[in-house]
């Protein structure tokens, strides 16, 4: 009997090992380095597991349905964290352990949806414009209404953006409304203008729009900076502007759950992502501008020639109004987004 | 049990509402109901049902021919056509959309073959448009159909074929008045699931169209998801259960009718 206890001992800790990590951390795939958690156990002895979703609205509604069981931080942007705050199912983040906040740009601990980042820690962040192939289009475009009603030689060669906030937020920006508007009248008014701008679009496309303006297949395509320069990656006549009517702040944030059963870990783990080296991976291989003040001195240097957007300053972003969740006006955001792309 | 509790949850939720920031509040109201016959949403249902409609005629148009031709093969060969309209389910649907995508593009192996072959000078705009998400829909269902047809078809005794014959018959009578009355259960069993598949898709029409015109599963998908409704999600998925529950009866009727 002892010896078949010793036999099955060591596989108990086996399986314990597997199933069992400190945390559990849920990100875009391809958002932070492969090996995250292997570095992240040899600096730190806490293990961890990482899993992906594909958009914030799956993560948010396992969570929601959840009430955060299963999860320990979670990577979502600025309204969907607002949102859980508000749902109470986040954590409030002490600042005390998490000793690379001094990485972060003083601009980020600023902003207008959780001024001094008191429940979600920016990962990263960027603006919300229009990348297009300079060499291919009969016009640069300057405003929204190039996009919306381009010239006739590009129209049907033009994507927008489907996820609703931000579709919304371009008919907002040109028609002068703030991005976080829920005036039913100007809502109308929004919609005119986006009505009449689907007859213009190839396609709505949210992830594959920057493989479209590689190919030709679209010329101008409504887009975050971020993806745009995946498209300047492969092809350096592809350009991305910010229109004069301006942009939006996007923030992609890391919070914390207030069901995490190790929440020392889970400020570890965000301490760790905020590393000046970390954040040097994440800035060189993703090629989003980060929050995380330090690695971007080490490596904005070395890519603004390619990629100009990388560039901005925190100053000049922080002049765009952030994405706030908006509340009971959800329905009016969801419904208007319905009567646009009904048929 | 097991098929029955989130069927419930999804019923129950249906008469509750949205939080203030999603999740639900449990006041009962039939709100989300009145709200699903809106003229916006009420002409989603209608879209949706005409591109499944289409998508269901098309595969049986397509799914007939082909299922009674593989019966004239010798059995031997029967199982290998079989096997052939089979081996596509095993790559995954997500691909065989895109694939799709690189089929129908503008500059995409159709309209380049066209273009060269000299038929069409402009490429022509297929993908994007409600055409896509037919073809995608009828390629994806097809294979469904054919066996459901095959399986009806094939248990035909010959004998009333040759019966027909030696009453002088030609094939146009034979067709008319045999194989077709006779394969009817297998043609309408694949005509409902064609329409049924088709009418609750949201990836083929988000793909294949662009997003450029929302069917009711994207409706639905998008009040889970996006707008976090989950109360107006459940009573539009209701709504479309209920419609589904009246086809299969429509069809049992029809089955009923003929025996």
């Amino acid at each position: 009997m002892r010896k078949l206890i010793l036999f099955i001992l060591p596989f108990c800790f086996f399986i314990n090992g597997i199933v069992k990590a400190d945390i559990v951390v849920s990100n875009w795939d391809g958002y932070s380095p492969p090996d995250i958690m292997d570095t992240f156990k040899e600096s730190t002895g806490i293990s961890g597991e990482m899993s992906f979703h594909a958009t914030n609205e799956d993560i948010m509604g396992k969570v929601v349905a959840s009430k955060g069981k299963g999860y320990d931080v979670l990577f979502v942007s600025s309204p969907f964290a607002e949102a859980l705050h508000k749902l109470g199912l986040l954590s409030y983040i002490d600042h005390s352990k998490i000793p690379n906040i001094k990485n972060l740009d003083n601009w980020s601990m600023n902003l207008d949806y959780d001024p001094g980042n008191k429940f979600q820690i920016p990962y990263a962040w960027g603006t919300t414009g229009i990348c297009y192939r300079s060499d291919l289009v009969s016009e640069e475009p300057t405003s929204w209404n190039d996009l919306f009603n381009p010239r006739s030689d590009m129209v049907g060669k033009v994507t927008m953006l489907s996820t609703d906030r931000w579709l919304l937020a371009a008919g907002q920006l040109l028609a002068g409304y703030s991005v976080n508007d829920t005036n039913p009248d100007h809502m109308s008014n929004v919609k005119d203008i986006l009505r009449s701008a689907k007859g213009n679009l190839l396609a709505y496309d949210d992830t594959t729009f920057y493989s479209k303006l590689v190919s030709g297949e679209a010329v101008m395509a409504h887009a975050w900076d971020g993806w745009c320069n995946y498209a300047i990656w492969e092809n350096p006549d592809v350009k991305y502007i910010i229109p004069e009517e301006g942009s939006d702040l996007w923030v992609d944030t890391m919070v914390i759950l207030k069901s995490s059963e190790n929440k020392d870990e889970a400020h570890a783990f965000i301490n760790y992502i905020l590393d000046e080296n970390i954040g040097a991976w994440t800035i060189e291989n993703i090629l989003y501008k980060t929050p995380n003040k330090a690695a971007m001195d080490k490596t904005i240097p070395g890519l603004v020639d390619a990629f100009p957007n990388m560039g901005m300053t925190p100053q000049y972003m922080m002049s765009f109004e952030t994405l706030k969740d908006v509340g009971d006006a959800a329905k009016l955001y969801a419904s208007t987004v319905s009567d646009i792309l009904a048929d | 049990m097991f098929l029955l509790i989130p069927c419930f949850i999804v019923f129950t939720y249906s008469f509750f509402e949205r939080g203030v920031y999603g999740g639900i509040e449990y006041n009962f109201n039939l709100e989300n109901y009145v709200r699903s016959f809106k003229w916006t949403y009420f002409k989603i249902l209608i879209n949706s049902a005409t591109i499944a409609f289409l998508a269901a005629a098309i595969s049986i148009l397509i799914g007939f021919p082909a299922a009674y031709l593989i019966t004239k093969f010798k059995s031997k060969y029967q199982i290998i056509l079989l096997f052939l309209i089979m081996l596509p389910f095993w790559s995954n649907y997500l691909i065989r959309t895109y694939s799709w995508m690189v089929i129908l593009n503008n500059q995409g192996l159709l309209n380049t073959l066209l273009l060269n072959l000299g038929i069409i000078k402009e490429p022509l705009n297929i993908l994007y448009t409600k055409l896509s998400v037919i073809i995608g829909l009828v390629y994806n269902y097809l294979p469904f159909v054919i066996l459901s047809i095959y399986s009806s078809i094939s248990t035909l005794s010959k004998e009333i074929l040759e019966a027909s014959d030696d009453l002088g018959g030609n094939f146009k009578d034979k067709l008319i008045k045999i194989i077709i009355p006779l394969s009817l259960p297998g043609i309408v069993a694949g005509f409902i699931f064609v329409f049924v598949l088709s009418i609750g898709n949201f990836i083929t029409p988000d793909l294949l169209g662009g997003g450029r015109f929302l069917m009711i599963g994207n409706l639905i998908y998008d009040q889970f998801l996006s707008a976090r409704d989950w109360p107006f999600g459940s009573s539009l998925s209701l709504i479309l259960v209920f419609i589904m529950l009246g086809l299969l009866f429509l069809q049992s009727i029809i089955l009923a009718r003929r025996s």
